[in-house]
């Protein structure tokens, strides 16, 4: 594939020429309490009302008026459906400010009546100088969906979680043993986005050779140390679950406002398969439980979902790349079949029964795949 | 061509020359200036001078260790040609079933060989491309002189047929020569070491410059094909060049000193090429091609070391010092077998002792790193090819397996057996097209 950068640097130079003429509108500088600068957002059951659509990029204001019967909650989204900011709990009659530092470009702002659901979205416009480049809506639409994704996968892992924290609060080794590759399989599909905050994988997922000096091993594989090799679960084991619970729930509040791009999308596919290569195949990453197949199988449904979302892109601008990823994902999806074992509580056979001859087999597989998806990125980065 | 490249760094698409082309690693080279000259040179003229791939040419005429190795010719380089310093072999299994892919690999293969023995980076090159993508060369090359690279290929019996199966129509084109080796006396063999689809033999004067070109072939086949093993070999044991010094092995002995000489065309084609009038129907395509046998032969390292150096050469049949033939003073004095012990190893593996059987000797010492125990994992990494192991390899190796005094020094580890087809003769062509034609 030979990709052209040539339309993206012309797409700039057009966004450039328009926003300089928006940029002498007045700033926003209003500042205090109340009204005045502010851009009044009045939500009701069924509607979600701005005072103005178009505004100067920079230290923005929102003062919200809950004038219906439910409880609220106010999103600022910019592409992608990344969260810019937002309030939760603005409960029916009262108002509630949100500030944020806004750049010009597109964004939406929604209304939550219920706190549930996308919200009823009005468009706005932020605008100022560096504007970011439009982007091709298709990839817009696939990061709206990966970060839908993604907060999935947090909000499923927590009750999953939540499982395997009581068994091992009740001391019940058996039953958490059962639960423990299965309350990951959320993380470990989505784990590079997880990943970029940088602070919660080191409490979470963090393994015995990762631990630095002067920090506390905590997390998951602390309490596959302790269930598995030890056999056993002490006090502090009971306190590091219920602290896996809080950073877990941290993450789950904090995921849908990680900096997500198609290219970032892309190379965490490619991260995930480098996951698999380096900690799976070699049953380095579960060493205690030898439930890698679990994590392996989590990491490539999660490189999976970035690829479908973004395939409609690469389809076009490199078909034979798409054409040979679905030939690959279908092919290790295949190889990890054969591992499957049904009175297994996580659904695959234990890794320290899979043969040096299976375990060439599977990283085989990795290789094949993870090697046209090291080309994904440069493939939604250009277009033709 | 490379010249004007050289005088400009400031951007690194002025690395691409005016055809388009990624920036060799030669063109690289004159980036900072120096090597200017030598790239020039190598562009231009050496690779005229320097066509060693064809079978008429002296193996001893690229006598610079920095210089180009033809790729294209009636045989494939790598077997007549000189013999490099250092060796990285690589065996593959075709993971693929679709012969399309197969052929189609192949010829991306044949492509980036080319331009590798060349000097040339493969596809668009280490550097310069899109910042997003990663680059199509793995660049541990960049700025290194093509090193003499000869990138050497293979085709195993499994290719043909695996586990009775004829994955991509060719069952009926496997040559009577490409047998399953038997099992000899003494061998301990390591399936995981043995067999293989295909194999590449690459052979430079850098290890770098080998090691770089196994890697990217490796990196292009994935998903089509896997490393099955392979071997780095760290010191030539043979040399097809006969006035140059006959290299030690690890035993610290010379040995295969009577090896068959790039320059003896006539004994080539008796003893090493498929002459046409052998190839004949469904085993055309190895006309002009050979057989390679590659052994792991592990050295029991420490016990020979505790072996008297009477009893050592007793059992090679040669004094260490000069590697002269028992009771004669210098190594390329004709042995007299008689005088040496029944069981000598020059005297097993000698043509008169074999019915004039000549192999063409190319392997490498190993070093692996130790076994666990604190042993040398050491040995020879035995290359030999033949026009046919039936009546080469497979007589000699009988013989020796039999009675060979080393035996008790030895163990065979790992075995393949490759039919290694023609040369590729130009551009157009690929390795293997004949017997996809």
């Amino acid at each position: 594939m030979r990709a052209h950068r040539s339309s993206v640097v012309a797409a700039l130079a057009a966004v450039t020429a328009v926003t300089a003429v928006a940029g002498c509108a007045a700033k926003n500088d209003g500042k205090g309490g109340g009204g005045k600068g502010a851009i009044e957002v009045t939500a009701t059951d069924s509607s979600c009302e701005l005072s103005a659509k178009e505004f100067p990029a920079g230290h923005v204001r929102f003062a919200v008026q809950n004038k219906g019967s439910k409880v609220t909650e106010v999103y600022v989204y910019a592409a992608g459906d990344r969260i810019v900011t937002e309030r939760e709990n603005i409960g029916p009659g009262t108002s509630a400010e949100i500030t944020a530092e806004i750049k010009a470009g597109s964004y939406e702002v929604a209304c939550k009546p219920g706190m549930k659901g996308d919200g009823i979205r009005q468009k706005v416009t932020a605008s100022g100088k560096g504007a970011p480049a439009e982007r091709d809506p298709k990839l817009d639409a696939a990061v709206a969906a990966y970060r839908h994704y993604v907060q999935e996968q947090a909000d499923q892992t927590l009750p999953a979680a939540q499982k395997f924290a009581d068994a091992v609060a009740s001391g019940d080794v058996e039953a958490a043993k059962k639960t423990y590759a299965l309350s990951r399989v959320g993380w470990e599909r989505t784990e590079p986005v997880a990943e970029s905050f940088g602070d919660i994988d080191p409490k979470v997922d963090v393994r015995a050779d990762g631990v630095e000096k002067g920090q506390k091993w905590t997390g998951w594989h602390k309490l596959e140390k302790s269930l598995w090799e030890e056999k056993k679960i002490s006090g502090d084991d009971k306190k590091l679950a219920g602290q896996l619970i809080t950073d877990l729930k941290d993450w789950q509040k904090r995921v849908g406002k990680a900096e997500i791009t198609p290219t970032s999308m892309a190379n965490g596919a490619k991260e995930l398969l480098d996951e698999v290569a380096t900690g799976k195949v070699t049953g380095e990453e579960e060493r205690y439980s030898h439930t890698d197949l679990v994590d392996f199988q989590g990491n490539v449904e999660g490189a999976e979902k970035a690829y479908e979302l973004l395939k409609p892109v690469v389809g076009k601008n490199d078909p034979a790349l798409a054409k040979e990823l679905d030939k690959q994902f279908k092919a290790i999806r295949t190889l990890l079949d054969d591992h499957r074992d049904s009175k297994s509580a996580d659904g695959f056979a234990s890794y320290d029964t899979v043969g040096k001859g299976d375990r060439k087999k599977l990283s085989d597989g990795v290789n094949a795949l993870a090697e046209p998806l090291s080309k994904l990125a440069a493939a939604v980065a250009t277009a033709k | 061509m490379t010249q004007d490249e050289g005088t400009t760094t400031e951007d690194a698409g002025a690395a691409r020359s005016t055809d388009g082309r990624a920036p060799s690693r030669r063109s690289l080279l004159g980036w900072g200036g120096a090597g200017l000259a030598l790239g020039a040179v190598a562009a231009g003229g050496t690779a005229a001078a320097l066509r060693t791939g064809g079978d008429a040419q002296p193996a001893g005429a690229d006598a610079t260790s920095r210089s180009a190795v033809a790729f294209h010719g009636r045989h494939q380089a790598g077997i007549a040609t000189a013999v490099q310093d250092r060796l990285h072999f690589a065996a593959f299994d075709v993971t693929t079933d679709d012969r399309d892919e197969l052929i189609a690999l192949l010829k991306e293969w044949t492509k980036a060989a080319a331009r590798m023995t060349a000097g040339d980076t493969v596809g668009d090159g280490a550097v310069g491309g899109l910042a997003e993508a990663p680059p199509d060369d793995t660049g541990e090359a960049l700025g290194l002189p093509p090193s003499r690279l000869t990138l050497t290929f293979g085709i195993g019996p499994t290719l043909f047929e695996k586990d009775g199966k004829d994955r991509f129509g060719i069952k009926g084109r496997r040559p009577e020569a490409l047998i399953d080796l038997p099992k000899f006396p003494g061998d301990n063999l390591d399936t995981s070491r043995s067999g293989g689809d295909l194999c590449v033999q690459a052979c430079a004067d850098d290890p770098q410059v080998a090691v770089h070109a196994i890697r990217n072939l490796a990196r292009i086949g994935f998903g089509k094909v896997a490393i099955r093993w392979s071997q780095l070999g760290f010191g030539k044991t043979s040399s097809t060049t006969p006035d140059a010094q006959t290299p030690r092995n690890m035993f610290g002995f010379k040995d295969g000193t009577h090896n068959l000489a790039g320059t003896d065309t006539a004994a080539l084609d008796k003893h090493v090429w498929v002459a046409d009038g052998a190839a004949k129907g469904k085993e055309r395509w190895m006309a002009g091609g050979s057989y390679l046998v590659a052994r792991r032969i592990r050295m029991h390292i420490e016990t020979w070391d505790r072996t008297s150096r009477k009893e050592q050469e007793d059992i090679f049949g040669r004094d260490k010092a000069e590697g002269a033939p028992v009771g004669k003073k210098h190594e390329r004095d004709t042995p007299h077998l008689k005088s040496m012990l029944p069981t000598a190893h020059v005297r097993l593996a000698h043509p008169d002792s074999n019915d004039g059987i000549r192999i063409l000797r190319r392997g490498y010492s190993f070093t692996d790193g130790t076994d666990g125990l604190g042993r040398l994992d050491a040995g020879l990494f035995f290359l030999a090819y033949q026009h046919d192991v039936r009546q080469g390899f497979v007589p000699l190796q009988r013989r020796l397996a039999a009675d060979d005094a080393l035996n008790e020094y030895i163990q065979h580890v790992g075995s393949a057996l490759f039919a290694v087809p023609p040369g590729v003769r130009n551009a157009d062509d690929w390795w293997g097209r004949e017997l996809f034609a």
